[in-house]
């Protein structure tokens, strides 16, 4: 069955090759990390008081599990990400919607969304507490609103890329707009979207971490600043440690509901 | 002029910018026959975009009016691009216009698969956009005009986004299915050789305020297609008489 020259079997072999050396590779640049880092920490070159190690990170996480703690923690900041993340971007997308219906609208807060958007919205920390309470709330609304403005000034941006000519098509094809909306603008604005989610998955983990420096009696940015005040240097890092697993977790989802939509 | 599917009687068209007032077209009249194809050729810019918006409706004269003396005529649009959309296959995109006027039943859309197939496109139904050449994209979007069956088509240079052999095919075969569609066509272009090759009737524009200069009669063999005409003799002389106008 295999009817390809010997060019061709060289060729699809270096491909492969190359993909292995790319995974291998990668592989090893973790190992020699973690590995350096323990051997440094064995070996005395730094202070584990400051720097941990692999290992002490890695009992440090035993440890909360074994007091139970481990999933409380993270469920909640888990909760409080995807909850930030889907109110963010659900109202986001549904602004931009507003905006493109209503050009008049969009034209009066143009400046005003220039501005909010590059505003840090961490300045409202602080007043977010006084407003809403020192709790999961107010954690909640900083990471919507680090992630609603960057979707809605994205958002808004991909329905343009549905040209004007194209608009123009669907009127001489006797479309309304809401037609023109959900046939043509909303569909070309698809990828758009996904690279606002893919953005605002980010920003949501910012804006619940953020908050929960603030106010918080659980999840794992009570546990870094905790583990910082208390100078368990371990406890931090291996808060850090399962963070990065669990946002590299959720911009995975989100990438497979990407290649999804692709199809 | 009675008796004519279409015309444009005194019609002047203002632009309006901050920067000014641009008089777009003047005082112009006109009027093309049931099953006429008419050719407007001016120089680029000339207005004839804005005149096509006028007889669609999509914008009002300045003075002057639009009539449609054998009542109201349905109309179908052809753009320079295709613009066709991505996401849908060739099928879905040529059933658009039924779609957005809720016409689309198992009878439109047979009507419409009908045109494709026999128009060459039968094979490539749920092929994307992306996967078919530039010239069957754009007869792709002549189906998809052509799938609301409208009486008379407003063709907008459609084939000045393409490569030369694409377009002299291309223009051959459109003229074939307006013609055994039985339709009636507007077209506008810069191209001397498109008017000459297609229409029984070329009017010359003038450069913008667009007024009428002139216009010509085409004395072809009614069955004679595009290609056919270029190779003939009537064609150069044609072309030379046009070209001369449009230099003056």
């Amino acid at each position: 069955m295999n009817t390809y020259s010997k060019e061709h079997v060289a060729y699809l072999r270096a491909i492969r090759t190359h993909r292995q050396a790319v995974r291998l590779c990668r592989a090893l640049v973790l190992l020699l990390f973690l590995g350096l880092w323990e051997l440094g920490a064995r070996l005395g070159w730094f202070d584990v008081f400051i720097l941990s190690s692999p290992s002490r990170v890695f009992s440090a996480i035993g440890r909360l599990w074994g007091e139970g703690n481990l999933f409380l923690h993270v469920g909640v900041t888990l909760y409080e990400t995807v909850m930030g993340f889907l109110l963010g971007t659900g109202l986001g997308i549904l602004l931009a919607v507003i905006l493109w219906w209503l050009p008049f609208v969009n034209e009066v807060m143009d400046p005003y969304l220039v501005v909010l958007n590059a505003l840090p919205k961490i300045a409202l920390g602080p007043v977010l507490i006084v407003w809403i309470g020192a709790g999961m709330g107010s954690i909640i609304v900083m990471a919507v609103l680090i992630s609603l403005v960057v979707t809605t000034v994205t958002v808004l941006s991909g329905f343009t890329a549905a040209t004007t000519e194209k608009q123009f098509l669907m009127r001489t094809l006797g479309a309304t707009k809401a037609q023109t909306f959900l046939k043509v603008v909303l569909p070309a604005g698809v990828p758009h979207m996904m690279s606002a989610l893919k953005i605002s998955v980010g920003m949501s983990w910012v804006g619940v971490i953020v908050g929960e420096y603030l106010v918080s009696k659980s999840g794992l940015g009570y546990l870094i600043v905790y583990g910082g005040q208390v100078f368990k240097l371990d406890l931090v890092m291996a808060s850090v440690v399962i963070l990065c697993l669990l946002a590299a977790l959720m911009y995975g989802c989100v990438a497979l509901l990407e290649k999804r939509f692709q199809k | 002029m009675e008796g004519a599917l279409l015309s444009v009687e005194n019609v002047s068209v203002y632009y309006h910018t901050p920067q000014g007032e641009t008089e777009a077209v003047r005082d112009l009249s006109f009027s093309v026959q049931k099953g006429e194809f008419v050719a407007v050729v001016g120089p680029s810019g000339c207005g004839k975009t804005t005149m096509l918006s006028l007889i669609m409706g999509l914008n009002p004269p300045s003075a002057g009016q639009v009539r449609f003396p054998l009542g109201p005529c349905p109309m179908g649009y052809m753009l320079q691009r295709d613009n066709l959309l991505e996401w849908r296959t060739l099928e879905k995109n040529t059933v658009l216009g039924l779609e957005v006027q809720h016409r689309l039943n198992g009878e439109s859309r047979g009507q419409t698969v009908a045109l494709l197939k026999k128009y060459g496109l039968g094979d490539f139904l749920s092929h994307l956009p992306g996967q078919l050449s530039g010239g069957m994209r754009q007869k792709a979007a002549l189906i998809r005009t052509l799938a609301l069956d409208p009486e008379l088509l407003l063709l907008d240079e459609p084939f000045s986004a393409l490569d030369y052999q694409t377009r002299l095919t291309l223009a051959d075969e459109v003229f074939a299915i307006i013609h055994e569609e039985g339709k009636t066509a507007l077209l506008v272009t810069h191209d001397i050789g498109e008017a000459v090759s297609m229409a029984d009737r070329v009017l010359v524009f003038s450069d913008r305020p667009a007024t009428m200069k002139r216009e010509i009669v085409l004395d072809f063999p009614r069955s004679m297609r595009p290609l056919a005409r270029r190779e003939s003799p009537a064609f150069q002389e044609y072309f030379a008489a046009i070209w001369k106008e449009l230099q003056q």
